[in-house]
């Protein structure tokens, strides 16, 4: 009886229906079908070509349908159905649809289920779902419960989509840029070629177009939306193109050639200790040696424990250290309103 | 496209797709387990279901409908209509799956890190020419370090830890029940019941100077809870203090290291800004300001600026002393 419930009877029918009956009209059909044809045959689409008010309104009907069939990937081809027929067809090709086979062992679908809860707090967890709800179709078992021992949380700027579409699309994009040591944002056009994930922190590089030379950008210091500006396919990046070197400058492991031989109150500056290279202990303080790379860096580590660690020498240490410590004292000399 | 614009029609429609090749893979499932893992209630599984019954081929007769078969609670597709693989990945699908395969594959001291690179090998073919996502990742890590404490993690012991607290600026031990292992923003984090706290709390791997298992098994309370992490490590609460500086240019960068409460040129001077944030404690907002030296000035609370001053020159009249093994 369903058959008549189906076609004969004409009922009102959901869109989703007529939907799905289109994408398998579609994929059964090797030729082209107008979209004539099309109406004759999927049920929801009858109406009387000859009455333009009802033609108009099935075509509009037909336009949104394969609209809504592209927006959620499906390859709507479009061609001719004969050399006779000036209307277009349509088709849908099963080697373009379907997704080919994936057999993953069953420690490979682990990983890959882990792979899909990863976006939970980021931009692209509604698209993880949905890739992992097609695996499972394809008839891999994902099991929600497993865990490689370390769970990475990842978070995105609201950025990084739009950028990471224009980098695969390669569409010139503009958009403002605030560095904090500048008073304001500037404007930016960019061909981005990629976009970077380094020590968790996340950055787009490209060919910087005011600049004229490759340069990259901090997703977080992005003001506001990215605008497209460019056609799909506007450039080329680099041939081998290693995009983490153009964020990571590696400068090797940093020397601490320098010593420094501290007193450090007893009990305190932790944080110190954790890094010296000899501890003396004494009845009030301990005589504390540790190395370094830069006076200035190690100026700023021991001018944060203030009275509780008194460099004993070198000079340039020690005189770095009261050089801070003068300019701290004066600017909290009188108080500061805000 | 923007992720999650896909309207609801097409939501269902991409569901009703998976539906047939996801039960033609598993002849005889139960509704009800299936509609677990597909993420919908049983009865909007049946409704699909529904749906799918008066679908088909053209023609639309009885050879021509998708059919299945019910045993009880069990159902068999029986005639698929064509429809017997899900539709391919779409770019952003592809994106999100071949990128967080690679975050995997990229996080230190991570399990299997075999099978992550042969199941995104595996992925990237599927994904044909969208698998050349422009993203790429590097999670740099003491491979060794976490390795150790995952170890640990996974055979369910408790562990004595020397843990280096940088807001009390005090190395102590501490027994701790461990929850998980977690990579956030590049950094790598035990989350744990502490036992002297006795309060979940998360632990910075590089700040764990030594550590022992123990002999009796991590027992976290029932009642603790896991850190939201959706906005980062730390999310101050109101009940913080606050405290206000007034940076120099180069002290710029604390407001994209900090989360502030708020960041505005001072008027008069354009050149400094006025910065307010949430502390742990003002002894730790001590060391702070000290540390930014030059570029920062302690504004309020009261009790800060008198901090930093008394501890700066305390610090100065010692230097002007002469030096004994006394500071």
């Amino acid at each position: 009886m369903r058959t008549n419930t189906a076609s004969v009877l004409g009922v009102s029918r959901t869109r989703t229906e007529r939907l799905v009956n289109l994408v398998i009209c579609l994929l059964s059909t090797r030729r082209f079908l107008t979209a004539a044809q099309i109406a004759a045959t999927v049920p929801g689409y009858e109406h009387d070509p000859e009455d333009p008010k009802d033609h108009e309104a099935f075509q509009r009907k037909f336009e949104r349908d394969k609209s809504e069939l592209r927006e959620l990937g499906v390859p709507l081809e479009t061609g001719s159905a004969s050399v006779f027929d000036t209307e277009p067809g349509y088709r849908i090709a099963r080697r373009d649809y379907a997704l080919p086979d994936i057999p993953l062992a069953p420690d490979e679908a682990a990983a890959v289920g882990i792979a899909g809860r990863l976006w939970q707090h980021a931009g692209l967890a509604a698209a993880a779902s949905s890739g992992l709800a097609k695996l499972r179709a394809a008839g891999v078992d994902v099991d929600p419960q497993a865990t490689l021992g370390v769970e990475p949380i990842v978070r995105v700027d609201p950025t990084f989509a739009p950028l990471t579409a224009a980098a695969r699309d390669r569409r010139t994009v503009a958009f403002d840029y605030r560095v904090p040591e500048q008073d304001g944002p500037t404007s930016r056009r960019l061909q981005p070629w990629g976009v970077v994930c380094w020590r968790g922190r996340w950055y787009v590089v490209g060919h910087d177009l005011d600049r004229a030379a490759p340069r990259c950008f901090r997703l977080s210091r992005v003001v506001g939306a990215v605008r497209l500006t460019g056609r799909p396919g506007a450039y080329e990046p680099p041939r081998d193109l290693d995009l983490i070197s153009y964020v990571a400058r590696f400068s090797g492991p940093i020397e601490r050639t320098g010593r420094t031989t501290v007193l450090v109150r007893k009990g305190r500056a932790a944080g110190l200790r954790r890094w010296a290279q000899e501890t003396v202990p004494g009845p009030e303080v301990d005589r504390v040696v540790l190395r370094y790379a830069d006076v200035d860096f190690i100026a700023t580590q021991l001018v944060n424990y203030g009275p509780d660690v008194r460099v004993v020498e070198p000079p340039e240490v020690r005189d770095a250290v009261i050089q801070r410590l003068k300019e701290t004292a004066a600017r909290h000399e009188s108080p500061v309103l805000a | 496209m923007t992720p999650g614009a896909v309207r609801p029609s097409a939501d269902r429609l991409g569901r009703l797709l998976n539906l047939v090749p996801y039960l033609l893979a598993r002849p005889g499932i139960e509704v009800a387990q299936a509609a677990g893992d597909l993420g919908v209630t049983e009865r909007q599984l049946r409704e699909d279901l529904e749906l799918l019954w008066v679908c088909g081929l053209p023609g639309y007769g009885p050879g021509d409908l998708i059919d299945m078969a019910f045993d009880g609670d069990r159902v068999t597709i029986t005639y698929d209509a064509g429809i017997d693989r899900p539709l391919r990945l779409t770019p952003d699908e592809a994106l999100a799956l071949v990128v967080a395969l690679r975050m995997l594959a990229e996080t230190p001291g991570m399990a299997n890190r075999d099978a992550i690179e042969r199941a995104l090998a595996k992925i990237e073919h599927a994904a044909g020419d969208l698998a050349g996502a422009p993203v790429a990742v590097r999670m740099p890590g003491s491979d060794d370090r976490l390795a150790t404490l995952r170890g640990a993690v996974e055979r369910g012991r408790a562990l004595r830890i020397t843990y280096y607290a940088q807001t009390r600026d005090q190395t102590t031990q501490r027994v701790i029940d461990p929850i998980r292992l977690l990579m956030v923003e590049g950094r790598a984090y035990v989350e744990a019941w502490c036992r002297r706290a006795e309060a979940v709390r998360l632990f910075r791997a590089d700040r764990i100077d030594a550590l022992a298992e123990l002999d009796e098994p991590a027992n976290p309370p029932p009642s603790a809870e896991l850190h939201d992490l959706r906005d980062g490590v730390f999310n101050p609460g109101a009940e913080l203090p606050l405290i206000t500086l007034r940076v120099g240019r180069g002290g710029r960068w604390i407001t994209e290291y900090y989360p502030c409460e708020d960041v505005r040129p001072d008027p008069r001077e354009p050149d400094e800004w006025i910065v307010t944030l949430r502390v742990t404690d003002l002894a730790w907002a001590q060391r702070f300001v000290l540390g930014l030296g030059p570029d920062a000035t302690a504004v309020s609370p009261p009790e800060l600026v008198e901090r930093v001053r008394d501890a700066a020159t305390a610090a100065l009249d010692a230097y002007a002393a002469p030096v004994t093994e006394t500071l």
